[in-house]
């Protein structure tokens, strides 16, 4: 009898995070799902058919004998669209490859510095989360524009004469990635840097290895899942960030997120934009299978 | 002095006035910030010798063993291997390798990949290197696990490979870190005679970092005791044990029945102690200067008291009567310890020569405790 409660009460606890991904994600996708095979119409809401349970059984087969692929075949027909994809997924992997670029020296920094500060530097990383994301993008405009305040410290520095053009360029899309994202990236190197144990590159150089060859050769292979889990932590979203690359980013930056916002706001094309969304999801599943299995892969290795 | 025992084999270097010291420690200090891990120390290693750091944990013996490797620069002082000064020159450049105690094997290379490390770093040819790492494998006994990664062996294998790795680059010295201690009590043992057999073999310097009084007396060839940063004594095994040359010594190797008194008086070769709390005398051969009136220790180790329940011919010296108050049976020998009417316990082993006893010596008999006047050791430091 204690085994039956005992199997019952491991099952709920199981099935806890189950039917929450259940209700706030497969629920909400099929119900996407279900809009991108629609068509559009001037109606609230507006697209048809819509499913009216309460007009009964016929009514309902009716409905959706009506959904179709016509938005999926226009998302290829017109090449906006993949270059849309092409160009976010471009934008991401720069960005990530530059937050790795930025983030890495700054984990381990804080992975080699005394224990007693630390805790500290762990702080600072976390700091901007007190602030809102959207109110630290904001924040870039008023450092980027070209009165703003780096062409002013460049015009001081005699740097520059004339103020750099970057908001409203990919290059602001790609700081303002960078910036934004550097703490996922950071944190779960540091973890792996900080459990490192460092007589591995003691013995290193004891066996002949300089500082710097004795890093690629040892550090940097061990640390492999946090750059990983890092790197994919930072390019999932990134690929389809919205906020940034409206804010900073101009009329030359195309990213599915802004894509799929102008489909859904501006044209009020929710089939469409539901299927936009549909086949973001079909392409970030691949980084996130190969993430998960990165993942998996770390966790056996540490047993 | 008489003869301390035979040598392991015959070899002391450090007897001949004419031998050049491999290593030698000039005047070293090495502080981290107000803390002195290593205070002045000088000390010499000749080549080929098994010589072994002993001490308790924080008495500077792996900072003196990391500033060897490299990894620690003295704050003062200077370190000479084979005649060169060694300030100055990385870790990746001294022609010593280390064992770790943690092993530090790479986990990300297989068993290979670990023992070839080394010497791809020095670049030489793949072929020799194959060779060489085979080698390595034949020496420790791993042939059949060169592909395996370190997390797929047993912990005396993974030790056995720290070690293959360390002499794969045929280095001047080998260091070694407590090499025994994350290996069980029987492995240990069978390692340690592993480990001597290999330094004869190989021809090779160690120098062995280990808290282990045991592991040390095993193996090495001297022994240098260690406490706060300085050297306390250093040398062979058996004149640490039988001829400590301070109570710090004769109290930190092996067990030993202190007492402190009072010379009272000196004749030709032999020294009477005066023991007031325990109201006992003790003579003994003089072999330190002393004066009478002088405060000096008397160092006396447990197999070298005897136990009788007869009273001895002479209980003016070097004896005393007390009940049997504890008994610890460790098979291969027997500790008694004795309370003397002073409440003082003392130490007592005996050899447990043969299987059966008649009448053995049971708790609360009363005994005579007596030893020889050559049985302890004068201490005046």
């Amino acid at each position: 009898m204690q085994k039956l409660i005992a199997s019952v009460v491991s099952r709920l606890v199981i099935s806890v995070p189950y039917l929450w991904m259940v209700i706030f994600f497969l629920i909400p996708f099929i119900i996407v799902f279900k809009i991108s095979l629609s068509q559009v119409t001037m109606a609230i809401p507006p697209y048809t058919p819509t499913i009216d349970v309460a007009a009964g059984w016929q009514a309902m087969v009716n409905s959706i004998s009506q959904f179709s692929w016509d938005n999926y075949a226009f998302l290829a027909s017109d090449p906006l669209y993949y270059k849309a994809y092409l160009s976010s997924v471009v934008i991401a992997g720069i960005s990530t490859f530059l937050t790795l670029l930025v983030g890495y020296p700054i984990a381990y920094g804080m992975a080699r510095a005394p224990a007693t500060v630390r805790s500290t530097l762990l702080m600072l990383v976390i700091l901007p989360f007190w602030t809102s994301f959207l109110i630290r993008v904001y924040a870039w405009i008023g450092i980027l524009k070209p009165e703003g305040l780096l062409n002013q410290f460049l015009i001081w520095a005699n740097v520059i004469d004339t103020p750099l053009n970057i908001l409203n360029t990919n290059t602001a899309v790609l700081i303002g990635i960078v910036y934004s994202y550097l703490p996922f990236l950071v944190l779960p190197i540091y973890s792996t840097l900080e459990k490192m144990d460092y007589s591995l590159v003691e013995a290193a150089e004891d066996l002949g290895c300089p500082p710097i060859t004795a890093f690629w050769k040892i550090t940097f292979p061990l640390s492999m899942p946090g750059v990983v889990a890092g790197c994919f932590l930072v390019f999932i979203p990134a690929v389809g960030e919205f906020v940034i690359p409206d804010l900073l980013g101009g009329s030359e930056t195309l990213m599915i997120g802004k894509t799929l916002w102008n489909e859904f706001s501006a044209n009020r094309d929710w089939p469409l934009s539901s299927a936009v969304a549909v086949v973001l999801l079909a392409l970030l599943v691949v980084p996130i299978v190969l993430f998960q299995r990165a993942e998996a892969k770390a966790q056996e290795s540490e047993k | 002095m008489k003869s301390l025992g035979s040598f392991r084999r015959k070899f002391a270097p450090w007897n001949d006035p004419e031998a050049k010291p491999y290593i030698s420690f000039e005047n070293v200090t090495k502080k981290f910030g107000d803390f002195t891990a290593v205070d002045d120390l000088s000390l010499t290693i000749y080549n080929r010798e098994f010589f072994a750091l002993l001490g308790a944990s924080g008495c500077g013996k792996s900072t003196l063993l990391r500033m060897l490797a490299g990894f620690e620069e003295p704050t003062a002082g200077r370190i000479l291997l084979d005649g060169q000064d060694l300030r100055g020159i990385p870790p990746y450049k001294r022609p010593v390798n280390m064992m770790f105690q943690s092993y530090a094997l790479f986990p990300h290379m297989t068993v290979e990949g670990n023992i070839a490390f080394g010497l791809k770093q020095d670049g030489m040819p793949a072929n020799e290197i194959a060779a060489r790492v085979a080698e390595m494998l034949k020496l420790v006994k791993l042939e059949q696990f060169a592909k395996r990664k370190p997390h797929q062996l047993s912990g005396g294998q993974r030790q056995r490979v720290a070690l293959a790795r360390c002499v794969a680059k045929r280095p001047k010295v080998l260091l070694l870190d407590e090499p025994l201690g994350a290996l069980d009590k029987k492995l240990r043992e069978e390692t340690q005679f592993e480990l001597m057999d290999l330094q004869m073999k190989l021809g090779l310097t160690f120098v062995v970092v280990t808290h282990d009084q045991e592991e040390a007396m095993t193996m090495a060839d001297r022994i240098a005791v260690m406490d706060k940063g300085k050297v306390k004594q250093v040398a062979t095994p058996a004149e640490v044990y039988e001829a400590p040359n301070s109570k710090f010594v004769a109290d930190f190797i092996g067990n030993v029945n202190m007492f402190e008194g009072t010379v009272s008086t000196v004749v030709p070769g032999k020294v009477d102690i005066d023991i007031p709390a325990d109201k006992i005398t003790i003579r003994t051969d003089a072999t330190r200067e002393c004066s009478s009136g002088q405060t000096v220790g008397f160092a006396i180790r447990p197999e070298k008291i005897r136990l009788s329940r007869k009273e001895p011919a002479n209980t003016s010296v070097n004896a005393a009567r007390g009940e049997l108050y504890d008994i610890a049976y460790f098979g291969d020998m027997t500790v008694f310890h004795v309370r003397l009417e002073s409440g003082r316990i003392i130490k007592a082993a005996s050899l447990n020569a043969v299987r059966t006893v008649e009448d053995p010596l049971g708790y609360d008999d009363m005994v005579w405790v007596n030893f020889d006047t050559d049985a302890g050791i004068l201490l005046t430091a």
